[in-house]
């Protein structure tokens, strides 16, 4: 479980790159300031690609869980 | 802010050439670079209105498809692993397999249903996808003369055709400027 509390959750379960990181940028641009957005994957590929786009961004990735095959990305919006 | 730039030339018109330019291009663009695909030569078919719906995947010729031999071959390869596949598919040298009538478009319809069931997004999807980030689509004058290929023949939202030295201008107008061909 996560100790982050999202303000809105995004999932991308069954998509595969570049999808992920391209409605994370989408699901982002609805939120304030400071807001959390929680993105949910099965793409492996995200495990590398959402850190690269919080970096590139500079939306602050506060954590991420693994579990059950998904991989749960908690990004704050700068 | 300083601009970072990314110009990518697409040149090749296959469906398996298409997704390169199409993906990079895109997350590019999410990442907050301007970004620009340079369409020319048989790459002005991935936004030819008509010719984009019909893109291949050719066995023959093909300089991206896995040689196989038959000693690599010993077993049936499991659901979504595309390369054994085309390997299990073409046993021998695949130039020989593939010009056997009908090849190019079963292992086009074969590649359509993995990307399907992979999720990957499909062309006309990626497009949308590249046009709603801003990235700038420029068909190449030179080769839409060449093919005989009118503006109003390609997709809607594109910029207006341009050359060589549009494209060069584009990259190096920025403080930070990249290149891909593909």
């Amino acid at each position: 479980m996560a100790s982050v509390t999202a303000d809105k959750s995004l999932d991308t379960s069954g998509l595969n790159c570049p999808l992920p990181v391209l409605k994370t940028k989408k699901a982002l641009e609805d939120l304030q300031s400071g807001q959390v957005l929680e993105v949910i994957s099965t793409d492996p590929g995200s495990k590398a690609d959402i850190p690269a786009f919080c970096q590139r961004t500079g939306h602050e990735l506060v954590e991420t869980v693994e579990e059950g095959g998904k991989y749960i990305f908690y990004i704050k919006k700068k | 802010m300083a601009i970072e730039r990314l110009a990518i030339i697409a040149s090749k018109g296959t469906l398996d050439w298409a997704y390169p330019p199409l993906i990079i291009a895109s997350t590019a663009a999410s990442l907050g670079l301007e970004t620009a695909i340079f369409f020319t030569f048989y790459g002005l078919n991935i936004i030819h209105k008509k010719k984009m719906k019909q893109l291949k995947v050719a066995p023959v010729g093909n300089p991206g498809m896995p040689m196989a031999f038959p000693p690599s071959i010993k077993k049936i390869p499991g659901p979504g692993q595309v390369a054994g596949l085309m390997e299990w598919i073409f046993p021998g040298p695949p130039q020989l397999m593939g010009v056997i009538p009908g090849m190019t478009d079963f292992m086009t319809g074969m590649m359509k249903k993995m990307m399907k069931d992979h999720g990957v997004a499909t062309v006309e999807e990626l497009i949308e996808l590249c046009k709603e980030a801003e990235v700038k689509l420029i068909p190449c004058q030179m080769t839409m003369e060449l093919f005989g290929y009118k503006y109003e023949d390609l997709i809607d939202g594109l910029e207006p055709p341009g050359g060589a030295a549009t494209l060069i201008n584009y990259v190096m107008d920025a403080d930070k400027p990249m290149l891909l061909f593909i």
